[in-house]
């Protein structure tokens, strides 16, 4: 790809917001609601997890995938680093149709058409929405959702920025502002015409331990959850790193000290 | 850390002493996060017990399920076999052990030993000679004949002729429901 | 110094094997007795921890190379793989994606400690270029790395970077188009290009292995230089090397990794670019395509040029530029330390890699932020610094500055009691 292709591409893309070409369209800051896994011991808090995963299941994985997580990364037991119990993994992973191979005569598809399907196990991974590419951009007018398994490592911003945008929605776009054509006004886009229509509307999902299903608490708990679908071992990581840090520390004491008994002479 | 008086002439003093242990602690913790990545990893654990339902299988007809990269032959035996299987005495069998992850090493190779109900043989359908995987349905004892060098088994996976030293393997397995069971 | 030997093997067993493969008394006397000057600073710790550097990311290498999948259509996912189910996975990954910075930083500084203190100056030559050899690869080894993982960074650096090849077509016609199809093993970045850049990234870093032996062979030939840059005369200048400079390059070595483990641990994706966790995608180029840090000035420099060939050229030249220093610098004095012009602009070298840097990170159009001000002629300015110092500044510097007088010796300087001699060269 030569450089003047490449210089074409991004002339194009600036061209493209042509019609809001007057107006700075750089996305807002993104919003910083705090989170209980920030800074060096924070952890995942589990019943937003919990609630999160909820919020994914019921409204986002109609067109998000999350391919990249495996049911049996929910579980906690044996040392892992989820937040359910083995056998509620394996019912969750019985709810869901994951593709199936071909039966004994060779067929893919039954007597309708549609492709054979067999309950999850815990080793499968959470089945897509959408067949392929194309079928996901079909079903929503041409944009392609995005898979979400390392939505909040795959975003300058992370997890503050999957929440600005998903409770960025219901303002009231500046004066000279055009929304485009299947698009929806949200400052924290870049561009501020996104593909995505509103995700969230309050008490769209009834939590099972109570909590008031408001906008920013859906929007808090799924971002939890994506953050740690982006990186389940986060908690080993800073465990294990408080340790190493603390040896670290002591062995330079150490190292220090032999290092001025070896010099005393010298000095 | 007190370091010791400076009367010793050499540089063993207890300062290094103390911190040539704990370098090697170090490496050592360094070392293992190395070593355990080639343990199996959660991927491969994931798939380490398999669920199998025995609802569609015929009486007489057998089916192989994968488990941990090796084929499993469940086996719904007919009253026949199952006569067969007891009628050996288990002195003149070649391998006495039931060879039964589920039981004891020493338990003997009876046929009550080689299954937990006698209708289903559930056994690793590899052959103790040389690994090759044994034909069902065949051979003088109507149990299975390996390919490769001429073993037979009986109906209940035992090794009755030929060069095979052991009965051949049964997997740990339980029955999660009449039909269901969980091998592995 | 080259001397003799002075081992004397302890036991039977020592003694034996001394006699066919002196592979004791070469431990001894490139370790431990290895005559080393006694007043080395922090600055002079960094070789050690480079070698640690790169023993980190040669065995982390190794473990990930055993689940990484070098296909297009697995790569990216055997990383994830990675991370989430392979044990300590998550940790090995980090500390290699992290390890080049930071085999990196401390290269940064090696080079600049060696430029600050004369060390390329004769009889050191060979030993410099033996380094620059080594940087080269270290660049290209971290290159081909980068695009392993096949984000949306990998990608489009590896198609940025090999596109540059084509610019030979402006010399010789065709030639450049068949050498970056030569590389690509296609018509664009693909497969073939990924399972190479693999093999290669597998490859280089024994290579590298093989050219720092050479390095340490060739600093042992003449010994180390030091911060005030004049010859050992005597072991009144020296100390040996075990157990005074293993220890204290293991305590600054273990500061290091304290620095490092902080990344590791805390701070792991905080040189990443986001993009990279996007799997790449050959149809959608990402709005800012740029390097790791440790490539920016380079990057500042390319973009700085808009004429694709001279830009090719001056990244290039700004490699090979080092190779030339021994003889560009004129001077006979070695250590800046005694050189206050040179010093100046030396700081004023370093300043310029840094603003290089802070610019290669941003668009050749682009303004500094809250300004109207653009960077392109700050990048132009830089990169016209960074040859000017070194094919003018520093051989006109040699021939006109008057530098301070030098220490007496070594040992007196560190005991404080020698006379000064006034303007001795170094030889």
């Amino acid at each position: 790809m030569r450089f003047s292709r490449l210089a074409l591409t991004l002339g194009l893309m600036f061209a493209a917001s042509g019609a809001n070409a007057a107006i700075d369209t750089s996305p807002l800051p993104p919003k910083q609601p705090g989170w209980s896994f920030d800074g060096p011991f924070g952890m995942y808090d589990r019943a937003s997890l919990q609630r999160g995963f909820q919020v994914y299941k019921e409204v986002c994985s109609a067109c998000h995938s999350l391919n990249r997580v495996s049911f049996h990364a929910l579980s906690s037991d044996n040392g892992g680093n989820g937040f359910f119990t083995d056998p509620q993994v394996k019912a969750i992973a019985a709810g869901y149709k994951v593709p199936a191979g071909p039966n004994d005569k060779g067929e893919t598809v039954d007597a309708n058409g549609t492709p054979l399907t067999r309950p999850g196990i815990p080793a499968d991974h959470f089945p897509p929405p959408f067949a392929n590419e194309q079928a996901a951009r079909t079903a929503n007018n041409g944009a392609l959702p995005p898979d979400l398994s390392i939505i909040t490592k795959a975003r300058a911003g992370g997890p503050d920025y999957v929440y600005s945008i998903v409770t960025g929605f219901h303002q009231k776009p500046p004066a000279g502002f055009t929304v485009l054509p299947n698009k929806y006004y949200n400052p924290y886009f870049n561009g501020w015409n996104i593909s995505m229509p509103p995700p969230l509307s309050a008490n769209q999902v009834t939590y099972s331990d109570g909590t008031k299903a408001t906008v920013e608490q859906m929007a808090h708990d799924v971002v939890t959850f994506l953050s740690w679908a982006a990186e389940p071992t986060m908690e080993n990581r800073k465990r294990i790193g408080f340790g190493v840090m603390l040896f670290l520390i002591a062995f330079a004491g150490l190292l220090y000290l032999s290092y001025r008994r070896v010099w005393a002479d010298i000095h | 850390m007190a370091t010791t008086t400076a009367d010793e002439p050499t540089r063993r003093d207890f300062i290094h002493i103390a911190t040539g242990a704990a370098g090697a602690i170090g490496l050592g913790l360094l070392a293992w996060p190395l070593i355990d990545q080639m343990n199996p990893s959660a991927a491969v654990l994931a798939l380490s017990s398999v669920e199998f339902d025995l609802s569609p299988i015929q009486e007489g007809q057998q089916v192989t399920v994968m488990w941990r990269g090796k084929p499993v032959f469940v086996r719904r035996r007919t009253q026949k076999e199952i006569a067969e299987a007891r009628a050996v005495p288990i002195g003149s069998l070649p391998d006495q052990l039931a060879r039964n992850a589920n039981l004891p090493d020493s338990a003997p190779a009876t046929d009550q030993n080689r299954m937990s109900k006698p209708e289903w043989l559930i056994m690793i359908g590899i052959c103790t000679h040389l690994g090759c995987i044994p034909l069902d349905h065949q051979g003088d004892y109507g149990g299975y004949l390996c390919p490769c060098h001429g073993s037979q088994y009986d109906t209940a996976g035992r090794i009755r002729k030929g060069p095979a030293p052991e009965n051949m393997y049964i997997p740990p397995y339980a029955y999660l429901s009449p039909t269901k069971i969980k091998i592995g | 110094m080259a001397g003799h030997s002075t081992y004397v093997p302890k036991s039977r067993f020592a003694r034996w094997l001394d006699e066919r493969l002196p592979i004791l008394r070469l431990a001894n006397d490139t370790i431990t007795t290895y005559p080393t000057p006694r007043n080395l600073n922090f600055w002079y710790s960094f070789g050690g921890i480079l070698t640690f550097m790169l023993g980190i990311q040669i065995v982390t290498g190794i473990v990930l190379a055993m689940h990484y999948v070098p296909a297009a259509t697995m790569a990216f996912d055997s990383v994830e793989n990675i991370m989430r189910d392979v044990n300590y996975g998550w940790l090995l990954r980090y500390m290699h994606s992290n390890g080049a910075s930071f085999f990196f930083l401390a290269v940064y500084i090696h080079i600049f400690r060696g430029l600050y203190y004369g060390s390329y100056k004769a009889p050191r030559e060979v030993l410099w270029i033996l380094g620059v050899i080594i940087y080269v690869l270290m660049i290209a080894t971290a290159f081909l790395g980068y695009v392993l993982p096949w984000g949306q960074m990998s990608f489009w650096a590896a198609t940025v970077i090999t596109n540059l090849f084509t610019s030979i077509d402006q010399i010789l016609p065709h030639v450049g188009t068949a050498v970056t199809q030569w590389l690509w093993g296609g018509f664009a970045v693909g497969d073939p290009t990924l399972n190479r850049f693999f093999s290669l990234h597998y490859l280089l870093p024994f290579v590298i292995a093989g050219v720092v032996v050479l390095h340490i062979w060739a600093l042992h030939v003449p010994g180390n230089n030091n911060p005030l840059g004049i010859d050992v005369r005597g072991p009144q200048d020296t100390v040996p090397f075990h157990p005074y400079y293993t220890v204290k390059d293991l305590f600054y070595l273990c500061l290091f990794i304290i620095l490092y483990a902080i990344v590791v641990f805390y701070l792991p994706n905080a040189l990443v670019e986001p993009d990279n966790y996007v799997p790449a995608n050959p149809l959608v180029t990402p709005p800012e395509i740029v390097p790791e840090w440790y490539l920016l000035p380079f990057y500042a420099m390319l973009r700085s040029i808009p004429q694709k060939l001279i830009g090719v050229i001056v990244l290039f030249g700004a490699l090979v530029t080092l190779v030339f220093v021994p003889w560009l610098d004129t001077s006979r004095v070695r250590s800046m330390r005694f050189r206050p012009l040179a010093k100046q602009f030396f700081w004023a070298l370093l300043i310029d890699c840094l603003l290089l840097g802070y610019l290669g990170a941003h668009r050749p159009d682009a303004v500094f932020p809250g300004t109207e001000i653009p960077m392109l002629p700050f990048a132009r300015l830089g990169t016209a610094y960074y040859f000017a110092y070194f094919w003018i500044i520093l051989p006109l510097l040699g021939l006109i500055e008057t530098p301070r007088p030098l220490p007496l010796t070594i040992a007196t300087s560190v005991t404080g009691s020698g006379v000064e001699q006034v303007n001795a060269p170094a030889e």
